[in-house]
């Protein structure tokens, strides 16, 4: 099974430049429905405003950090099935027990390849779709 | 000052650079320095705490952080315009990151502050432990740059 490459895909990072660099990333993977959040806090009124099929989100943030974000992604009867990717500087094992509890996806540690981003998205949605 | 920072320090700048931005570095010999100057001319700060105290700078020149970040984005930048500082603060998060997971294997865990990023010709880093720091010099076809580092004895570990 092929995932769908017209995904809406949020990006959301306090960093325009890291927004960029995943946007390019995703394009490369072939993806190029794209909309991107600041912080948590906007990521939320783009997710109450349109429909949004994939979140991927940094973890260090200002306002609301992707942690918080997942937690109030989960906690709404609407987006709590979301697909939630979490992207990360670090991999120390603390973050990754939260990230875990809180119901992420799954993770992935910066730097990351194209290929290795487009394999964890097919792997969340083939697994969202068993 | 602790030689045995250096290792991940070198390998998480290599990989960050080889992963996002598809450049290979080279590593000269590392050395001592007892001033401020900075040695590039946009430069990334970030403080460490836990394990060991102290801070790590990345230190660009402009040929090599422009084609460093005209790669990551996907699209040229042709002067140090603010792409390129936010890029060099997520480039030294990331380097720290990835230096920190291989400091957290060999039992020290250390957490890092906010990057900051300074930018012009002859800047200077101020490190939170003061100095002096050793240097980790690298060379790409495009310009050099350095791994900064001041960073204290490190504590417990395996």
């Amino acid at each position: 099974m092929s995932v769908n490459k017209n995904l809406k895909i949020l990006v959301v990072d306090d960093f325009a430049t890291m927004r960029k660099v995943i946007r390019n990333l995703l394009k490369q993977g072939g993806f190029e429905n794209i909309v991107e959040a600041e912080d948590g806090v906007a990521a939320l009124k783009v997710l109450q405003s349109q429909k949004v099929d994939f979140v991927i989100s940094d973890w260090n943030m200002p306002n609301m950090s992707g942690l918080e974000l997942l937690k109030a992604v989960r906690g709404s009867d609407d987006l709590k099935e979301l697909p939630f990717l979490m992207v990360t500087a670090e991999a120390l094992k603390d973050n990754v027990v939260a990230a875990v509890k809180a119901g992420v996806s799954n993770y992935i540690v910066k730097p990351f390849t194209a290929e290795v981003l487009t394999e964890k998205i097919e792997k969340i949605v083939k697994s969202m779709a068993a | 000052m602790d030689v045995r920072v250096i290792n991940p320090f070198l390998n998480g700048t290599v990989s960050v650079l080889k992963t996002m931005a598809f450049v290979e570095p080279k590593a000269g010999k590392p050395f001592l320095k007892k001033d401020s100057l900075a040695r590039g001319d946009v430069s990334g700060i970030i403080g460490l705490t836990g394990s060991a105290r102290g801070s790590l700078a990345l230190s660009f020149s402009e040929g090599a952080i422009l084609k460093i970040v005209s790669n990551m984005l996907g699209e040229e930048i042709k002067s140090v315009n603010g792409d390129i500082k936010d890029a060099v603060g997520e480039i030294t998060n990331m380097v720290s990151g990835a230096a920190r997971k291989e400091l957290e294997t060999m039992g020290y865990n250390i957490t890092a502050a906010i990057p900051t990023v300074v930018a012009g010709k002859d800047h200077s880093i101020s490190h939170v432990l003061g100095g002096p720091s050793i240097i980790i010099p690298f060379e790409t076809p495009q310009g050099p740059f350095v791994v900064d580092i001041c960073i204290g004895n490190l504590n417990g570990g395996q």
